[in-house]
């Protein structure tokens, strides 16, 4: 991939900047979960590794979040828009080298990034951890590349309209770049006090609305008409998803910090805009669901739309759980506990990663003409993803429940932390098994690319049989 | 290009959309955000806790530089004669200024006419260092209102003198330790920021309006797996408690799940002798297999150690 950096772009293969960021996305998957597994081992037996203050869970927490949702998460986004959104504009992407540098500042700005973090050189502030000037790199070398890219292909299309993935990745990639600018505002010109506390939330929050939830739900969108040949079944059902994400999504920020002494309107109306995400969420499940018609089968015989029909019906839980957990009759008692802990991995090792799982495998065997080399391999990683995160959802819920109750029956808080020990070490278990799943893939990916049945001109990966 | 004006209606929807949520959801919130005074608790804390307590230029990998102390007087700086036991704010040169100081606006209307005017605090200066007071002027109603005084200005006295007259026991470095706090993660389980509900019974009175004007960051802390710790020095005081609990949590709670922080003592204990942790360990896991009565000895952290700076901070929440 580095001889491509130098290249004149017409000599770089077109998908080259996708396949980068796709393999990129894999390994920072397998690195993250891997954090993710070692940090819940430490929540579980905390003498496992002591001593030492690079392996200190506090170093290592904001780690595992940083490496999965920008390197897994976002760079697995960026690798769909590379491929996705040329292939809808009947086009060729619009710079293939701005594309292998953008993947390229990404992998070097990110490891610099989660070095600091890991070396305890953090803003404190969760989700936007990283010192200012890892924020604006993130925002010069990383997001607004990516949207140039993904605009002026879209400007560039040969086709008439937009398709509906395409206004969910062109706007995404501009609300994610304002995200990060405003949302820093705290670090730029060190504004303090609620107001910080509330721009740290108010930028948590639209990253996860307005960058992971609709990007993620755009890719499903391509993913199940474009595998199973059926035509999306309401372009209308899109418009609603997308306007009420826009609208609703963007606005319920203060639902993080119901228990901080924020004005009070604010809460209550976060609290209603929040209820109101469940329009997009409905549509959204709707019209994927229903785009399935006829094609069920494929749910079981087809790994790419397993994963994403599993992603959508984790949705359902997830926005439901959304919805209600944010309500002040209910916020009170689940909020800080492994519940919301649940409900954050529902919404990224859930709803989302299966999703994205989906387009890496679809886009890596599309571009790089290859059928997948082991379907057992493919079996094994949606399996061990899927009951790992089980495990791992049931167990933190059960924990939350047990802290919700401590809470009001005032007991010690030590005796909470028994009561949640064997909970901490089922997570454990599950996170070593979505870990393993994860190296499954890694090596299957690896093993498709170098000894995978090449693919046909004209034909699709779905269509031809697996082997192994 | 192709028919890109189809798209117009809809990118105009979009920008009145975004720009409507942020109005609402950012622009509305600052009017009620902006117009709050700044209480005792916030005022004691940004002048403890210093300009920044995460990532800046003057103490980029939190350890320590260029960061104020509390210190508790019990004798007049200027003259050595015995006076009331006096909190101050020591800035010594080149330590940035609390945010009140650089920005009097966030300190609310009332705090920041005060403040200038009463506590000069427009006469600080960074290259020269500063000590602050946190002083009180009493109101028609028979309450206290609170504010900055600058006594660099007011009374004279400079950074050296009065850490001198202090003395090391009396010199708390919370700044420090809360700095120590963000950089260890400590946040990640123990929140500060007793919920509006059931907590106030256990983890004290949860936390109002104006008890944050200054603070950065404020590290509330969301997935709480600890005790709330933002009133712990209420309800715990003892710095040999502290001690064993940083050193081995399980040394004073068996079942706690919180990391050993032996690693702030650094190398060497306050007698500047190296501190042997393979020794201790081997010993500490004779303890828990019963071969052992006593677990080993702590030893005593050096009065210039991560240990000591954030048993100061935690000391310092009340
Ligand atoms: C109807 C939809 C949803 C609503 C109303 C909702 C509401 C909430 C609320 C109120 C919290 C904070 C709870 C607390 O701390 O007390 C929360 C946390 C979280 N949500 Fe959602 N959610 C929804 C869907 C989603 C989706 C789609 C995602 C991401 C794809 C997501 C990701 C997260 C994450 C990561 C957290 C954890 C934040 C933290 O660190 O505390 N949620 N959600
Ligand atoms: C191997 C699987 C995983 C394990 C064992 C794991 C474990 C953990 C642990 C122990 C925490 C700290 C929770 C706490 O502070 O109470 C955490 C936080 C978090 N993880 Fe994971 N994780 C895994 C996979 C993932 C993945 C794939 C994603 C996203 C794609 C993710 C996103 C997050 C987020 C957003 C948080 C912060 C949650 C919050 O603040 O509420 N994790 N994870």
């Amino acid at each position: 991939m580095f001889k491509y950096l130098f290249a004149r772009s017409e000599d770089i293969p077109e998908g080259s900047a996708a396949v980068y960021f796709g393999f990129s996305a894999i390994v920072w998957f397998v690195i993250g979960t891997g954090l993710g597994a070692f940090n819940a081992s430490k929540l579980a037996f905390p003498d496992f590794v002591t001593g030492l203050e690079f392996v200190s869970f506090g170093h290592m927490r904001q780690v595992h979040v940083h490496a999965v949702i920008f390197g897994w998460i976002s760079m697995a986004f960026a690798m769909a828009m590379m491929y996705m959104t040329p292939a809808l504009g009947n086009t060729k992407l619009w710079s293939e080298k701005l594309g292998v540098w953008n993947a390229f500042l990404w992998n070097v700005g990110l490891s610099l990034g989660l070095t600091l973090l890991w070396a305890g050189m953090t803003s404190g502030r969760e989700y936007s951890d990283f010192p200012w000037f890892i924020d604006l790199y993130i925002a010069t070398f990383m997001t607004i590349p990516l949207g140039i890219n993904v605009w002026m292909t879209v400007i560039n299309r040969k086709t008439q309209g937009i398709y509906t993935t395409n206004w969910f990745f062109a706007s995404a990639v501009f609300m994610v770049s304002i995200v990060f600018i405003v949302g820093n505002l705290p670090e730029w010109f060190h504004l303090t006090g609620l107001t910080e506390a509330y721009l740290t939330w108010w930028f948590a929050h639209n990253v996860l609305g307005l960058w992971i939830t609709p990007v993620a739900a755009a890719i499903a969108y391509y993913t199940i008409p474009k595998v199973t040949g059926n035509p999306l079944y309401s372009h209308r059902i899109g418009h609603l998803h997308f306007w009420s994400v826009v609208v609703f999504y963007s606005t319920p920020a203060a639902h993080h910090l119901m228990s901080a002494p924020l004005p009070e309107w604010l809460k209550s109306f976060a609290s209603v805009e929040g209820v109101l995400i469940l329009v997009p969420a409905v549509a959204f499940v709707s019209n994927i669901l229903l785009t399935m018609q006829g094609k069920w089968n494929m749910f079981v015989e087809n790994l790419e739309i397993r994963f994403t029909v599993t992603g959508c019906l984790m949705a359902i839980p997830l926005n439901m759980q959304g919805g209600f957990q944010q309500t002040r009759a209910i916020n009170w008692y689940i909020h800080g506990t492994g519940w919301i802990v649940a409900h954050a991995h529902l919404a990224l090792l859930g709803f989302s990663t299966f999703l994205e799982a989906a387009a890496v495998y679809l886009g890596l065997q599309t571009l790089m003409k290859r059928k997948l080399y082991s379907l057992t391999l493919g079996n094994l990683h949606f399996w061990f993803l899927l009951i790992g995160f089980t495990t791992y959802w049931v167990s933190m819920t059960i924990a939350g429940l047990i802290q919700g109750a401590g809470k009001i029956y005032e007991v010690p808080y030590i005796d909470v932390v028994m009561a949640e020990h064997p909970y901490m070490i089922a997570r454990w278990i599950g996170g070593s098994l979505v870990f393993t799943g994860n190296c499954f893939w890694l090596y299957n990916m690896w093993m498709t690319a170098r000894a995978g049945t090449v693919i046909p001109e004209g034909r699709m990966a779905h269509e031809l049989a697996y082997e192994r | 290009m192709v028919n890109f004006r189809e798209y117009k209606i809809g990118a105009r929807f979009f920008g009145l959309a975004l720009g409507g949520s942020m109005t609402i959801t950012l622009f509305m919130p600052s009017f009620d955000l902006r117009n709050v005074n700044a209480t005792e608790v916030a005022l004691d804390k940004q002048l403890w806790a210093g300009h920044e307590s995460g990532f800046s230029l003057a103490d980029p990998f939190l350890t320590g530089e260029h960061r104020p102390v509390r210190v508790t007087l019990k004798t007049d700086p200027k003259t050595g004669q015995p006076m009331a036991s006096t909190v101050a704010y020591v800035y010594p040169a080149g330590t940035p200024l609390p945010n009140g100081v650089d920005h009097p606006d966030n300190l609310g209307n009332i705090v920041e006419q005060l403040s200038r005017d009463k506590g000069r605090i427009g006469e600080a200066s960074k290259s020269q260092g500063a000590v602050f007071l946190l002083s009180s002027e009493p109101q028609g109603d028979g309450s206290k209102q609170f504010y900055i005084e600058n006594a660099s200005a007011t009374k004279g006295w400079n950074p050296e003198e009065v850490m001198k007259a202090a003395g090391d026991e009396n010199t708390y470095h919370a700044s420090y330790g809360k700095a120590i706090f963000v950089r260890e993660g400590c946040w990640w389980c123990h929140t500060l920021l007793p919920e509006e509900t059931q907590d106030w019974q256990v983890f004290g009175a949860p936390p109002m309006l104006g008890d944050f004007n200054g603070e950065s960051p404020t590290a509330f802390g969301s997935d709480r797996k600890a005790p709330d710790i933002l009133h712990v020095g209420s309800r715990n005081s003892s710095r040999e408690w502290m001690m064993l609990h940083f050193f081995n949590p399980r040394l004073v709670q068996p079942h706690s799940i919180m990391p050993r922080f032996d690693y702030l003592w650094g190398p060497i204990d306050d007698k500047g002798q190296k501190i042997d942790f393979d020794k201790w360990r081997a010993e500490y896991n004779e303890y828990v297999d019963g071969k052992r009565v006593t677990p080993p000895e702590v030893p005593m952290y050096a009065s210039n150690s991560d240990a000591r700076a954030l048993i100061d901070f935690v000391l310092s929440l009340k």
